[in-house]
This record gives structure tokens, sequence and C-alpha cells, in this order.
């Protein structure tokens, strides 16, 4: 992602204040539907409107008593490859610029990202890659270099494990004040979570071995950009995963396909797409990658490299931006969780901006370096409220508020947002995004 | 360190004309820099007919293309500006970064010939080489970039400490 073009395309969003939903129930109005065109988004709501179930002629004819329509005839066949529910395709990833897409986070159930839904972030487009002819090069300071094919790869031994992605930039809105999202797509949608197969780097690099020195190695994509970093040897053999697999299917495209590089907790980019090349090493390459581009800025003009943990970290999905609270009453408060430093231990919402904090229930099981579910049953008087959350990982650490992350690196460092997000609950129940 | 155990007997080994061809990182301190060289002259060329479409006529950002020129000592302001002059570190990585992503549509056309010139003219303009320098594998590595000390490594996280009081850890519905 170039952060001064995302940042600009942003900047255009801002300021028509546009949602998904405000364009749904306005869609016509002059701004948003220039919006519309420009994202491509249109097409998608138009058909989602079009397909609403209309056997029926008049509105509520297929609800009780009367007998619905789709009871009274034949369903549709089985099919091989199956397709969503007409009225939900209007659940899509947000893609203000053609390197970046954000996950439909208040859109999704559970833990895991349906691969279609999954966040992209790509520096020269998605490549269309022929995998009899794809190959991953292993060289270096190793004994033996090794060109894999995908089905060699797909010979070892293989491992399943569910861990969150985030792109370093993601949440960069927030850092200051009049640029945020309006939905929590836009201020966090920069993750995903998925269940990964593949084969350890370990194995791989064991079949090959490491040559003595050998402390990091460089990881290539086949893209267009050739996108590499240095990656410490010692991570990619205590975790890192060549993965071929997502949540039971081949890596769909813009996901790496035909394999990728898994490395748990690391920033998105590490996990190396379309992976092509291990070029193992004594030092880091220093590539613009990880010196221009992925460096945090500080207020004393340093930048720190490598900075390769996503930290604690937590943003309630439901209710959220761009919602409208129904009716005072019983509402439900959900969202999600992950460090990439372990488990989440714990998470505490409020309800007040900060002032009293109460935990939540987390779906059971908590993985390490997984998406972890939180619910807080709540029950919304019809006041005005803030609502935030804050997360604590199994190493005792917790998110900060934005004022303290502010505070510590400025507001230009741009990558490894993990400040407190808040939500502005007015009396007419309209949800916003505030900076507090 | 490990030896190889060559347990699975998978892969075929990489001749060396198979790993020339996709061995293309130049790291930090010039290795992997190939023959060839290029100056300031040829770089204006082919900079107006490559890259001026997206980052400006002399750098300075355009259409889809971030900026290359300018923002030295703008770093420690309220409003950074990042460049390949006032940012990046290492001159040779500038050779890595061209050859294997730019033109971007074109990616890894360039000859050595050109690389090094388009080294050499961004360069130039940025005011870090003379008009008459010539880039090439003993050259560029020599160049120091204004801001080759400001980077730091490694990562000093956790920095920013929450040190709120965590309530009592039953569930107050």
């Amino acid at each position: 992602m170039d952060p001064l073009r995302l940042g600009q395309s942003v900047a255009r969003v801002a300021r028509a204040r546009f949602t998904r939903r405000a364009a749904l129930a306005s869609s016509g109005a002059g701004l948003a539907s220039a919006l519309l065109d420009r994202f491509d988004l249109k097409a998608s709501v138009v058909a989602a409107q079009d397909a609403t179930p209309t056997a029926a002629v008049n509105a509520g004819d297929n609800e009780p008593p009367a007998v619905p329509a789709w009871m009274q005839m034949p369903g549709a066949p089985a099919s091989a490859y199956g397709e969503r529910a007409p009225a939900e395709e209007s659940v899509v990833r947000w893609s203000p610029a053609p390197d970046v897409s954000f996950s439909p986070l208040a859109d999704l159930h559970g833990t895991l990202t349906p691969n279609a839904l999954f966040y992209e972030v790509h520096y020269g487009g998605i490549p269309a890659i022929d995998p009899a002819e794809h190959r991953l090069l292993v060289h270096g300071l190793v004994e033996q270099p090794t060109l894999f094919t995908v089905d060699d790869l797909k010979r070892f031994p293989s491992v399943s494990v569910i861990h969150f992605l985030e792109c370093a930039g993601n949440s960069f809105f927030e850092w200051q004040e009049g640029s945020g999202g309006e939905t929590v797509q836009q201020t966090a949608g920069l993750t995903s979570c998925a269940e990964w197969t593949g084969v350890p780097v370990a194995t791989v690099l064991n079949e090959v071995g490491i040559k003595p020195g050998g402390a990091w190695m460089l990881a290539e994509g086949a893209d267009a950009a050739g996108h590499d970093r240095s990656i410490p040897v010692e991570k990619a053999m205590r975790d890192g995963l060549l993965a071929y697999a997502a949540n039971g299917e081949d890596l769909r495209p813009s996901q790496g396909y035909p394999v990728r590089l898994l490395l748990p907790g690391f920033e998105g980019n590490t996990n190396v797409k379309w992976l092509r090349r291990l070029k193992v090493g004594t030092e880091p390459w220093h590539t613009r990658q990880e010196t221009s581009h992925y460096s945090d800025l500080m207020p004393d003009g340093t930048a720190r490299e490598f900075t390769f943990i996503m930290e604690a970290k937590s943003v309630i999905t439901s209710p959220s931006g761009g919602h409208r609270l129904a009716a005072p009453g019983f509402q439900e408060i959900t969202g999600l969780a992950w460090s990439g430093r372990g488990r989440i231990a714990r998470v505490d919402v409020s309800t007040d901006g900060g002032q009293t904090w109460s935990q939540a229930m987390l779906q059971e099981p908590v993985r390490p370096i997984a998406w972890t579910r939180f619910r807080m049953p709540w029950m919304w008087d019809g006041q005005p409220a803030r609502l935030q959350s804050r997360a604590i990982d199994e190493t005792g650490y917790m998110q900060p508020t934005l004022a303290q992350l502010v505070a510590a690196r400025g507001v230009n460092s741009f990558y490894h947002f993990n400040g407190i997000q808040t939500w502005d609950i007015a009396a007419d129940g309209e949800v916003t995004n505030v900076y507090a | 360190m490990s030896t190889p155990n060559g347990q699975f007997g998978f892969g075929s080994p990489a001749t060396p004309e198979q790993i020339a061809g996709w061995d293309i990182d130049v790291a930090s301190d010039g290795a992997g820099l190939p023959p060839g060289s290029g100056t300031v002259q040829q770089g204006e060329e082919i900079f107006a007919r490559l890259g001026a479409k997206c980052h400006g006529a002399m750098g300075e950002g355009g259409e889809g293309g971030p900026p290359l020129v300018g923002g030295i000592g703008s770093l420690n302001t309220d409003a950074p500006i990042k460049t390949v002059g006032s940012f990046w570190p290492y001159a040779p990585v500038l050779y890595d970064y061209i050859h294997r992503a730019m033109p971007a549509d074109k990616p890894q056309s360039l000859t050595p010939d050109e690389v090094y010139a388009l080294c050499a003219y961004l360069l130039y303009l940025n005011g870090i080489v003379p008009e008459d320098a010539v880039m090439d594998a003993q050259t560029l590595p020599q160049v120091v970039m204004p801001n080759h000390a400001g980077f730091t490594s490694p990562d000093p996280r956790p920095d920013v400490f929450n040190t709120a009081a965590v309530p009592p850890g039953d569930l107050k519905a």
C-alpha cells in the first residue's frame, strides 16, 4: 500500500462522509452516488436490492399466516460451486485504491474471515500465476540450493493453524484528528483471520540445510513488485509456515496463490505472498519495503526499522460507526481482539468513554495470535454513550489509549496504530467514530 | 544452522544458471550489484521517458507516484516529506528497487546501465551527487545518503504502557 496515495483516497472519502450503509439508505444522493461509481460499489448494491426475494407481489406476502412462495415451488438444484444469498451480496470489501481492500468487520461473525472478504494489500497487482510453472527457490547460505514445485511443497508433512494477519498500516487514519474512518471497516478493516494449511518453514529449511551464519533470509514474491522483506531465520524456524491453503481451500490469488509465507504475529507485509524465493544470509538486506516504506517515523525524525510484531488490539464491531440503534433496551456489544504476542487474556468494555470498565466474555477456544471474539450484554438506556474496548494479552500488555500512543510516538509514524477506538452513540442511536 | 537431512528428497537441486536468473537482490552494502554504469545525463533522458509520468518531470511527485525529490531536513517536523533524498538510507537499495519494481507497468525490463543511470539522476536531483557523477558497482555503495543514520533497530516496543487499574475479573452485566 502506498501511504501517500491511499491517504489521498481516504481523505476524499472522509470528506464525503461516505458509508456503505448510508449509501444503501440513500443511493442516488449526488456525492454518495459519485463515490459509488468511483469505487464500483453501485453495481453490487443494486444487484443486492434487485435480488431480494421477489416471489411475492406485495411485501409481507410471505409472512405468516401466508404460505411462503418458496415453499410452493421446487428450489434450485445443487451446484458445482456455491454462491451466497443474494440479499447478502452487499457485504463486500472496501477498496478505495487499486492496491488495497478492507474487510467488512461489522458484517463478519465469529473469528474466521471468508477468503473472498479477506483484506488485501499488494504492490504490483495480483499476479496470474500458473501453479505448474511456479517455483520456490531456496538458496544463499544453504547446503543444497533447491527448487521446489508447488506439488513438492504439498508432499511434505502438513499442519493447519489459525492466525490473524494485520497490515502494519491498519487504522492509520486514526492517528490524526479529523481523518478517522466512519465505519469499523474503514477504521480497522486491514485485518482478517483464517485457518492456514501448509508446511512449516523449518521442515523445508532443514531439508536443504542452513549453513553457519545464516541468520536472516530474504523472502521474495513473484509479483510485479518482487515484494521482498528480510526475515529473522529464528522466527521463520520457530513458527513460520509455507501456506498453500486458507479456510479449507487453496489460497485465493489475492491471498498469495499458490504459496505464501505466514509469520504468526508479524506485520502483514512480511507474510510474503506468491513466494518464489528464500535466500539465507548473515545480515538483513534493508530493502526499500523495510526502510523507506514499512518503518515508523518518530517525532525526532528517526525511523524504527523491523517493527515486526503487531501488538494487542481490539475493536467493537457492533454497534459501530454507521450503525443506528433501533431503540433503548438490550444490545449485545461484540467485537474482535488479537495480539501478535500470544493469546488474548481479557477484554474490557466501557460504555462511558473509559470511566468505568467491565470484563467481556471471550469466545472459547481462545487461540494464540488469532482473532478472539468478545461479547458483552448491555442495556442501552437511550442516553448518549461512548463505547470503548481494550485488550490485554497473555504477556500482561494492555492496549493503550489514543492519547498514550500519540504522546509516545507523535502522529506521523503511520504504522502500528493500536489505540483504543471510541464509538459515540447519540440519543437517536446513531453511532459515529470520535477522536478521543 | 542445521544439517541437510534430505529426509524427504523433495525438490530439485537448483543450477547456478537457474539461480542467476532469479537472484536479483542488491543489499544495502551493494552486494549483488551487476556490471554496468550510467550517468546523470543518461538518467535524465530515461526518467523523462519512463518516470516522469508517475513521479513528475523533476521527481516532485505526480499521478500515482510518490515524490522522489526534496524533503531533506523535514523528517522531524510536523509535516515530514519522505523521499529518496530525505528518507532512503542506502543508495544501492535504489538500484534494487528500480530494477525489481520499476517502471510499474514493465518491471525488470531495464538494463543495468539504465538502472545505474536512473540512480545517478535521482541522486543528482536530490543534490547528493554532482552532475558529472557516474554510478556503477563501485561508486553507488560509496554514496552517503543524507538520512543514512536515521533508522533504528531493534524494535523498542512495547514502548507504550497503559497503566490503568484493571477492575476485578467478575462480569458486570
